[in-house]
């Protein structure tokens, strides 16, 4: 997936827009039902267009490794054209390790089929708001940064 | 069918070129983690020269590098690598962190710019490499998401993964501490810096090759 030229300008249209209220901090909660039907590029434009009005999203599920590295890729074709925009941060964080034996390594499986991975939070927000999120694998620590 | 048989054949060609020796080892890992250096250990131990400048700043390598014909020989076994030593992938690059390095403002905006250009080209590689070393910095959280996106796919597209722990000559490394992050793969701990574990480095090298 490609950003074209006009969604950079177009991006940075927004960026413009938003960089007036830069210093509220606002979180968007995302159900998994909210980009569910979405393909690769629905999902990336609907997380970038929330990460470019500066707001944190805390999403039910998780991306796909592809998805993940799309959502890179999109990032770094917009730092230098967004003014102030630096990337996101991002961290998932799952209960694919608490399923220890092999019944329940399956029933998750046939579940992530059906329904998507729905057992696990995916935090994004721009680095310009979110500091860092520090993980380990129990736990997700948001810092943001100060104004 | 005519798209068929020329799969089957490309696949056939690709088998035989592949068993010659002429593997595309790539190297991965966030900004700092010790790719070039670890790259630069291999070249050094075999051809006797660098592959790439390293430096203390953050995505100093900022092109795709490439050495061809890398002859590493164990046991008696030869085999010949593309070493392809990537920029490091991460999801934020802010211009004034270049600026602490001693840059000035206009040159820190520049590598910044050709620093997202370089993230952009490893991810583009990941589709052409037929192993992978992924490098982690041993000093720091391994947990971290540029780590996990990496490892993701490449099992998605079914590319064999080395996890190489780097810097243990460091107080701070902790290396059990990567291999409690990814139990499910190899991980080796060792200094490409200073060489130190450098031979089990080539022993899980040479394992990861047979996954090809």
């Amino acid at each position: 997936m490609v950003v074209k030229k006009k969604s950079v300008k177009k991006a940075a249209k927004i960026g413009k827009k938003i960089g007036k209220n830069a210093s509220d901090l606002m979180i968007h909660f995302m159900p998994y039902s909210e980009i569910a039907r979405e393909d690769t590029v629905g999902r990336i434009k609907k997380i970038m267009g929330l990460v470019l009005t500066n707001k944190i999203i805390i999403l039910q599920g998780k991306l796909s490794p592809d998805e993940e590295v799309r959502l890179i890729e999109n990032s770094m074709m917009l730092i230098g054209n967004i003014r102030g925009f630096q990337g996101v941060e991002i961290a998932a964080i799952s209960g694919e390790n608490e399923y220890k034996t092999l019944f329940d390594k399956v029933r998750r499986n046939i579940a992530k089929i059906l329904v998507g991975e729905q057992d696990a939070i995916t935090i994004i927000g721009p680095a310009s708001v979110v500091k860092e999120i520090t993980k380990d694998p129990k736990k997700l620590e948001l810092m943001l940064q100060r104004k | 069918m005519i798209k068929i048989i020329r799969n089957f054949a490309s696949r056939i060609f690709s088998g035989i070129f592949k068993k010659k020796g002429e593997i595309k080892l790539g190297f991965y890992g966030s900004p700092n983690a010790g790719k070039t250096s670890l790259a630069n250990r291999i070249c050094q131990d075999w051809l006797g020269e660098d592959l790439g400048s390293v430096s203390k700043m953050p995505h100093e390598t900022r092109d795709i590098q490439i050495k061809e014909k890398v002859m590493i020989e164990r046991d008696g076994k030869k085999i010949e690598f593309k070493l392809i030593d990537t920029p490091g992938i991460a999801t934020k690059i802010d211009f004034e962190d270049f600026m602490k390095f001693g840059l000035k403002r206009k040159k820190a905006q520049n590598v910044a710019k050709e620093a997202t250009q370089g993230i952009i080209e490893s991810i583009k590689w990941l589709d052409d490499m037929d192993a992978v070393i992924v490098l982690i910095d041993s000093t720091m959280n391994p947990y971290s998401q540029v780590n996990i996106t990496i490892i993701g796919n490449l099992v998605a597209r079914d590319i064999p993964v080395l996890i190489v722990a780097n810097k243990i000559d460091l107080k701070k490394s902790n290396v059990k501490k990567v291999q409690g992050a990814f139990p499910e793969y190899e991980v080796v701990g060792i200094s490409a810096k200073s060489g130190d574990n450098i031979e089990e480095f080539y022993e899980g090298l040479f394992k990861l090759v047979k996954k090809i």
